[in-house]
């Protein structure tokens, strides 16, 4: 199942990942533009209904609407073909404002915290990104920080061997910042460029749990000044509107520097990705397409946004 | 934002009030705030859209009562049949006439089935079946793991595969091993998978096949979005579900997701997930889920509550109290008269979106025999200092513990108390809570 599958270029396999996005966003889309003849009321209820089933988010998505019937007016547009384009070139430039790409300072240990609520795929995401960053030439380490889900340790302990790099872990139960301690002074032993470590996944209405990970982050800057280096925030894209939400507490709480949105391979459309953009201005660093070694892909707002409207 | 949906809706009603039915034109307008909420709240767009017609069809000509505002009626409606549409259906597990009955599990990764399994079969053991738990997971690392470590901890059967070749197999020995052990429910844990993955939903049917579940239920997290309704429909196409778990309610993601699904495969949400302990599993409520979805809390049976008891013209007076900051001892002790004749206090309290989550809220929040000495207290006041609580000083504090039979510091926490009452009151009609225009409570 996670075979390194080698065919294909980015664009290519980015295309496939979101080949149902593209069928059902295109298509409708481009059965709207050619099944029409002149840009009417029905047309903009038409791209209503997409920007909406695509979880947009309704108010976000009126806007979009509203802004697009000015610059009909204001161009005086006729050809639908012409609006395609031009939501296609608006919702790229939305995108735009976080297209920052994960870059990784080399000195010393670097540290990239990864949270989230349960079940969005923190650690599957660490393990591609182990991957990735170790094929990059990074000397990079593990770190067990989930002590609460049953098996998580375990788990991570696979990804470490599929990948073979090194994981820092104690029992189940331990205090997390007890391991990201130990995690810090290993990794200053050691020489490890970086460390990725995972946390529990916790709902973002839970207090005490975001008081955890306040606390994690302290002990980590107080032993390695800097750290976390990057606070990675996995989004499931699957989820609905309360995607904003939970991004909105999780910055307040602990402050993320990038966002993952994972799980892009199924019918799921990510057009929450377009209002997380919108609304937080936090760099989208990754995109999850698949199940495979090397299906976690850096974001690039052009060819996603191509890859949903070809 | 729909914190106060009533509110919003008010204004398209303001001419209407008291008089006539509800027409066509303003029961539209209503609905495109009622959609645009069901949207916000993760509904699937055409299920609002059927919805909205649906209701739309069943507002129009209802006559506008007196007691409530329009807004206040047009919810309600929504309210009702929202309640209707996900209530119906036994919520029962059926697994009579098996032994052992198995219970599958299905839906997307991370939707929390293997969690869910562990809170299933703590909930059948108390009813005093014998459960044993099987995960069919070959795939996710230490999945089979974090199942084993859940059963054990639970005291459940668990059954431990001899070999992680083909996921049916390990179900047909886990059904044989469990009947031997003399256990009389199986709980089959399977691996996520994405319900377009042809091949992967092709070893769900194959499990289906050979252990002919008592149950198949998926698993759905609350939080999902828009296409719920895919995910749905596919594993109802292929495997005729029974019903759904619902998880992840413990967050705030208004739901929808609950709506769309039971409208796509018109079976039963049967249970939810509440949080991450292995009891945090509760029977599904609809009339609570429609309340969420519409993102108002327990409103409208404080509505109902707060018509039943307040009079009218004495909540306006006390609302324009609450504005002009002017809430007095005195207005406090007519209101605890008031809340005797509407139940439980902090029941009232839990009703009012927004409320539960103030962290102030909690030392305001008295238990019932507190509010007879909370009476008390303030019938031994003098009414000077019923109307400013400021001039109230040590003595006068020592002379009403005596009074009424309490001590100073009960006098004190009453003060005390009651100025962070008055702050709450502030931030209330400063913030959106003027939802609680009519009818409403100044808690």
């Amino acid at each position: 199942m996670l075979n390194n599958r080698e065919d294909g270029g980015f664009f290519e396999k980015l295309k496939k990942g979101l080949e149902k996005t593209r069928k059902s966003l295109a298509e409708s889309v481009n059965t709207m533009i050619f099944g029409e003849k002149v840009i009417d009321s029905d047309l903009f209820e038409e791209l209503e209904a997409i920007l909406v089933s695509a979880d947009v988010g309704p108010v976000f998505t009126h806007e979009l609407i509203e802004d697009m019937k000015e610059t009909v007016m204001r161009k005086d547009l006729k050809n639908p073909e012409t609006l395609k384009r031009i939501l296609m070139e608006h919702m790229t430039l939305i995108l735009k404002s976080t297209d920052a790409p994960l870059t990784i300072r080399r000195n010393g240990p670097y540290a990239i915290m990864v949270v989230g609520v349960n079940g969005t795929g923190k650690t599957t995401t660490i393990g591609k990104l182990a991957y990735d960053l170790k094929r990059q030439g990074h000397a990079v380490m593990l770190v067990a920080a989930d002590t609460f889900r049953a098996a998580a340790i375990e788990q991570l302990g696979i990804w470490g061997q599929r990948v073979d790099v090194p994981l820092i872990k104690q029992k189940m139960g331990s205090d997390p910042s007890a391991v990201v301690y130990d995690a810090v002074q290993a990794a200053l032993s050691r020489k490890t460029d970086v460390m990725i470590i995972d946390t529990a996944g916790r709902l973002h209405t839970k207090s005490n749990l975001m008081e955890e990970l306040k606390k994690m982050k302290r002990i980590m800057g107080r032993e390695l000044p800097g750290a976390p280096h990057e606070v990675l925030l996995v989004l499931d894209a699957t989820t609905g509107q309360n995607a904003i939400v939970q991004a909105k507490i999780f910055n307040d709480e602990i402050g993320i520097t990038g966002i993952v949105l994972t799980k892009l391979d199924g019918t799921s459309k990510g057009g929450i990705v377009v209002r997380i953009a919108k609304e937080l201005r936090i760099p989208l660093r990754y995109i999850g397409i698949g199940e495979g070694l090397d299906d976690l892909r850096p974001f690039n707002s052009e060819e996603f946004v191509k890859a949903i409207f070809e | 934002m729909f914190e106060s949906l009533t509110e919003k809706l008010d204004p398209i009603f303001r001419k209407l009030k008291g008089r006539g039915r509800l027409d066509e034109e303003n029961v539209r307008q209503a609905m495109k705030d009622i959609r645009m909420a069901l949207l916000e709240a993760d509904v699937n767009f055409k299920v609002v859209k059927d919805f909205t017609e649906d209701v739309r069809s069943r507002a129009v000509g209802q006559e506008v009562f007196e007691s409530i505002t329009p807004g206040q009626q047009i919810v309600k409606i929504v309210h009702d049949r929202l309640v209707e549409l996900m209530g119906g259906g036994s919520s029962h597990l059926r697994l009579a006439n098996r032994f052992p009955a198995p219970i599958m599990l299905v839906g997307l990764q991370g939707c929390g089935k293997t969690t869910t399994a562990a809170k299933l079969a703590h909930h059948l053991s108390e009813k005093g079946r014998r459960v044993s738990l099987v995960s069919a997971d070959i795939y996710r690392p230490a999945a089979i793991e974090q199942l084993k470590i859940l059963a054990k901890e639970l005291g459940a059967g668990f059954f431990e595969p001899r070999d992680l070749g083909d996921a049916v197999r390990i179900c047909v020995e886990a059904i044989g091993e469990a009947h031997a052990k003399g256990y009389d429910t199986v709980i089959i844990d399977t691996a996520g998978r994405l319900h377009i993955d042809s091949e992967m939903m092709e070893e769900l049917k194959r499990i289906q096949n050979a252990v002919n579940p008592s149950e198949i239920l998926l698993v759905a997290d609350a939080m999902s979005g828009q296409d719920a309704v895919s995910v749905a429909e596919r594993f109802n196409e292929l495997l005729g579900i029974d019903g759904v778990i619902l998880t992840k309610m413990d967050g705030d993601a208004r739901g929808g997701a609950a709506l769309s699904v039971k409208a796509v495969t018109g079976k039963p949400i049967k249970f939810v997930g509440m949080g991450e302990k292995v009891d945090a599993i509760e029977v599904f409520h609809p009339e609570r889920m429609a309340s969420r979805i519409l993102g108002m809390g327990d409103i409208l049976t404080l509505v109902e509550k707060a018509q039943f008891a307040v009079d009218e013209k004495e909540a306006r007076e006390l609302e324009k109290k609450i504005r002009q900051d002017s809430f007095s001892l005195e207005d406090f002790r007519n209101q605890l008269t008031q809340i005797k004749k509407m139940g439980s206090l902090k029941d009232m309290l839990g009703m009012i979106p927004g409320l539960g989550k103030m962290k102030a809220l909690k030392n305001v929040e008295p238990d019932e025999k507190e509010l007879v000495r909370t009476a008390a207290i303030i019938d031994s006041m003098t009414r000077k200092e019923r109307l400013n609580y400021q001039i109230i000083d040590g003595q006068r504090r020592k002379r009403i513990a005596l009074g009424s039979g309490t001590t100073v510091q009960d006098v004190n926490r009453l003060l005390k108390n009651y100025a962070e009452m008055r702050k709450i009151m502030k931030k209330m009609t400063k913030g959106g809570m003027k939802s609680l225009r009519k009818g409403n409570f100044p808690f």
